[in-house]
């Protein structure tokens, strides 16, 4: 638990991108959060630990005849880098993928932002946020 | 007596395992505790009207203190409209998910 006055959220993801909703639920409690001046803490394993992959292309739309810039996809490193611009201090955005997934999956070139980790920081910052929600796989 | 923060994103028709979740809510009810069921993602289907043996009907009636709530961004991606839920499941937004997330002593779990 906090000790301060501010208020931590620490979430646990393990969803590689464009694969299920949860994805963007989590994204969109994590922006709700840091609007509400809440601290956020992403611990991103397994596949998760793509999400902040940085060569992450915008496609176009043959259905629709649209070219990858008209399309503007929004690819999950866009929207990750959002939230960091968001919470650069106070509230404070702090991401860790799983060095060990990151490592298996050689996804290790990532946007500004996320740092290398492992599941100590889980635990340490589980400790230490008003709370904490893990969410797994499907 | 805790407070408890259920958050189901599976529609259980598509998981099985789904009804061991609603019914940790009710037992959790059933044992004095404050629950909180969010329905967000698929888990937001079976809280329309005329589901046959609604999962979420059945929590309504057989724990009545559970406060169920579906998640309006889930609701609106989905086509389903308030007028379509079955009574006693609330709208909420991510902000009310979040303002409930940190408040202090709660238990969240997601399924």
């Amino acid at each position: 638990m906090t000790t301060s006055g501010s208020r931590t959220l620490t979430m646990a993801l393990m969803d590689a991108p464009y694969e299920t909703g949860t994805t963007t639920t989590v994204l969109r409690i994590v922006d709700a959060a840091l609007r509400k001046g809440i601290n956020v803490n992403v611990f991103a394993y397994e596949g998760a630990v793509s999400l902040t992959l940085k060569g992450q292309a915008a496609h176009p739309n043959p259905v629709k005849g649209t070219n990858a810039e008209d399309q503007d996809h929004p690819s999950s490193a866009k929207f990750i880098s959002a939230l960091f611009e968001k919470g650069q201090e106070a509230p404070k955005l702090d991401w860790v993928n799983c060095r060990l997934c990151v490592d298996e999956r050689a996804a290790g070139d990532w946007i500004d932002g996320p740092r290398r980790g492992g599941p100590g920081d889980l635990l340490k910052w589980s400790n230490e946020s008003t709370n904490t929600l893990v969410i797994g796989a499907h | 007596m805790a407070n408890y923060l259920l958050v189901e994103s599976r529609d259980p028709f598509e998981y099985g395992d789904s009804s061991y979740f609603y019914q940790v809510a009710q037992d959790l009810a059933g044992a004095g505790n404050s629950v909180t069921f969010c329905l967000v993602q698929n888990g937001v289907i079976p809280a329309r009207k005329g589901v046959k043996d609604s999962p979420v009907e059945k929590l309504i009636k057989d724990a009545p203190s559970v406060k169920v709530l579906a998640d309006d961004f889930s609701l609106r991606e989905r086509a389903i409209s308030a007028d379509k839920l079955v009574a006693g499941v609330s709208q909420a937004s991510v902000d009310d998910l979040v303002d409930m997330l940190v408040t202090s002593g709660t238990k969240a779990i997601w399924h």
